[in-house]
């Protein structure tokens, strides 16, 4: 669920030239292997050698096919049945639906669309918000530990990074206590004269709370316009209001765990950058922030694209602390597509529709996913960029 | 490119390098980076410090006390329910979710090495058909987003009667596609002449990638070692969909249920953090051993 565990699938931006290395060389081929042959012939045939390929590769393809694509298969039969989960959903038993599972959570007006628009603004907000200050956040540590003069990099590049070796279910158990109402957080900010929120009880929508204290909207009673139209279900008011204080928990949970990684694939593409590069720049009389705005941070555009598709990828499956801190309260402000899927299917026993949520997501993180890739390409086919 | 961000030799050396052209900032200006820098180190390091103070304070004094550095009665009463020690009888079955854990991990990073070197080794060296068609498979699997496989999970392992056993917990985590890809890597940076010289004097395909070649991706065999225990260990959501009753319950299942309130009453924060801090320990003690390679991964992800 966490960014790490999605961090190969990028580098399919190089796969067209991964396989060149390996690829099928016929015997005697190029490379000094290549050298007149004098010794015996290889024992091993073409028919031996495609016997043994199959036989190695076999557990992955019986554990891959049976977990992985024949889930998905039967889980996209599932999606199109009312299934309780009890009966065999092959069986003829469970009512066949058709496209009713899609059309209650996208045109149906109703509980289910309600609470889908619902799931889909909140991770919207923690995306907006989780991947461009974690990225902002990883580019800063990692400016700041690459710097050669600093002493105790090793152990800061530690400490950062530690949080996100560890299991994001203990480290929710931390935040909830630093959150209480009476927990460390508050008792920070009381120092400072700041009364801090009930955390993780209070549902209010941050932005209307910052426009309600400027008194442009009222948080109880919004305006005709933002209360009299709706889209999906919910109000222009519910779709604008911003992620709600308890939603701010987890993003700040999320930015702290995973700005270590990203901190230290920036680390790996600052040590890329040529020295050669600075010293010219430094001769030309560059001072420390011509040389970020003009050296580093053109180089690390290319990592830059990754760290936000990857930080895309992963805010949007967020589950793992929902799960714990939340369960999607209050107010169903901190309730994603991921947690609805399963407390759908799991919590309500309606795997068919839990089954769509599912597909939708899928699709949604499919397509972001492709359009990050797509801008990346347009970006590092620019003439110029540093090989 | 691709291939290099794998070999540990072609890594950057994180030492040598960093900007140094620019002369030394004056003395004010350090000493206000260095403060900063502390600060910041500060928050990532004090929720780790509370938790263990936490662990040894009372209820209220947690409650009372959050960010207090010394308990004011210290107590192990937290770490005695986990470990069964408590005569209140109100035990959490700490050990069982221990022993599950560990027992998972290990089989499942022994799995996952063997099987991903073995796939690795395949799509990198041996000739067959249907390799090109493969490697696109496994590229296809890393772009799935995991949490879209609860569901189909639960249906497969029901299907098949495996739902809530340990066959059930440990077989779909045996092969990971990201390993197999890591290990691909490897191999391929590896001479092929090494290969062709044991073919000489004889040696099987088996015997080539058993006694030649995973010797020598020893590197990128620890890393995925690490990585493997690292990931099941950390593993809930799979579990949490894989099982139902409470003696297949890991550190992290077993956590979760005890923090959203499923073991008796109250806040309980200090028994909370103490089995937080002791599930988390395992991967702490490895990750403070083996930092280089969970670096690596990170870079294998990024080198483009």
């Amino acid at each position: 669920m966490s960014p790490r565990d999605t961090s190969p699938t990028v580098t399919g931006g190089s796969f067209r030239t991964a396989d060149s290395p390996g690829a099928p060389d016929a015997p005697g081929g190029p490379g000094p292997a290549a050298a007149p042959r004098t010794g015996p012939a290889p024992r091993v045939g073409r028919r031996t050698e495609g016997a043994w390929g199959w036989l190695f590769v076999s557990p992955m393809v019986i554990v891959l096919g049976l977990f992985l694509v024949l889930p998905t298969l039967m889980a996209l039969w599932v999606s199109l049945l009312h299934w309780n989960g009890q009966s065999n959903p092959f069986s003829g038993q469970a009512e066949f639906v058709g496209l009713d599972n899609y059309q209650a959570l996208l045109t149906r007006d109703g509980l289910d669309r309600t609470l889908f628009a619902t799931s889909l603004r909140n991770n919207f907000y923690y995306v907006l918000l989780t991947v461009p200050l974690q990225t902002v956040l990883a580019l800063a540590l990692a400016l700041i530990v690459n710097q050669r003069m600093l002493r105790g990099r090793g152990a800061l590049r530690t400490t950062f990074f530690f949080p996100s070796v560890t299991s994001s279910i203990a480290v929710s158990t931390i935040f909830l206590f630093l959150f209480q109402g009476s927990g460390a957080v508050n008792t920070l900010l009381s120092w400072i004269g700041v009364k801090g929120p009930n955390w993780f009880t209070d549902p209010r929508g941050i932005l209307s709370l910052l426009l309600g204290g400027l008194g442009v909207v009222h948080p109880d009673r919004p305006s005709g316009i933002l209360a009299g139209h709706s889209f999906m279900g919910l109000s222009w008011f519910e779709w604008l209001s911003g992620p709600s204080v308890a939603m701010c928990t987890i993003i700040v949970l999320s930015v702290w765990t995973t700005s270590g990684t990203f901190m230290l694939i920036f680390l790996a593409a600052l040590q890329g950058i040529p020295r050669e590069l600075e010293e010219s720049a430094a001769i030309e009389g560059a001072n420390r922030s011509q040389m970020l705005r003009h050296v580093t941070l053109p180089a690390l555009r290319p990592v830059l694209f990754l760290v936000l598709t990857l930080g895309l990828i992963g805010t949007w499956q967020v589950f793992d602390q929902v799960y714990v801190m939340s369960q999607g309260a209050p107010g169903n402000t901190t309730l994603t597509p991921a947690f609805l899927s399963y407390s759908t299917a799991f919590g309500d026993a309606d795997f068919g529709q839990g089954a769509a949520i599912a597909f939708l997501l899928l699709a949604l993180i499919l397509t972001m996913t492709g359009l990050q890739r797509y801008a990346l390409r347009e970006r590092t086919a620019r003439p110029g960029r540093k090989q | 490119m691709t291939s290099k961000s794998v070999t540990a030799k072609s890594l950057p050396s994180v030492r040598s390098r960093g900007p140094a052209v620019l002369g030394r900032l004056p003395v004010p200006l350090r000493i206000l980076g260095y403060a900063g820098v502390a600060a910041v180190g500060l928050l990532y390091l004090m929720p780790f410090v509370i938790q263990l103070v936490t662990g040894f304070k009372t209820d209220p004094d947690a409650a009372a006390h959050p960010l207090g550095l010394i308990p004011i009665t210290p107590t192990t009463a937290a770490y005695q329910r986990l470990f069964g020690l408590s005569q209140a009888g109100d035990g959490v079955p700490f050990l069982r979710w221990l022993g599950n854990s560990a027992f998972i991990a290990v089989v499942v990073t022994a799995g996952r090495v063997l099987f991903d070197s073995m796939a690795g080794y395949a799509l990198a060296r041996l000739r067959f058909p249907g390799r090109a068609l493969l490697f696109g498979f496994i590229l296809a699997v890393m772009a799935v987003p995991g949490i879209a496989l609860l569901i189909p999970r639960f249906l497969v392992l029901n299907t098949f009667g495996i739902f809530d056993t340990y066959t059930g917990m440990i077989l779909p985590l045996l092969v990971d596609a990201a390993g197999i890809f890591i290990m691909k890597q490897f191999f391929e940076s590896i001479p092929r002449e090494v290969e062709e010289a044991a073919r000489v004097d004889g040696a099987g395909v088996f015997r080539i990638f058993w006694s030649v070649v995973l010797p020598m991706a020893r590197p990128a065999v620890i890393t995925l070692t690490i990585l493997s225990f690292q990931g099941s260990w950390n593993e809930f959501t799979h579990f949490l969909v894989a099982t139902q009753s409470s003696q297949y319950e890991t550190l992290t299942t077993g956590l979760a249920r005890l923090v959203s309130g499923g073991l008796g009453g109250g806040t309980q924060y200090p028994l909370k953090l103490a089995a937080a801090l002791l599930s988390t320990l395992p991967v702490a003690v490895l990750f403070f051993c083996f930092q280089r390679y969970f670096v690596q991964d990170a870079n294998a992800g990024a080198v483009k």
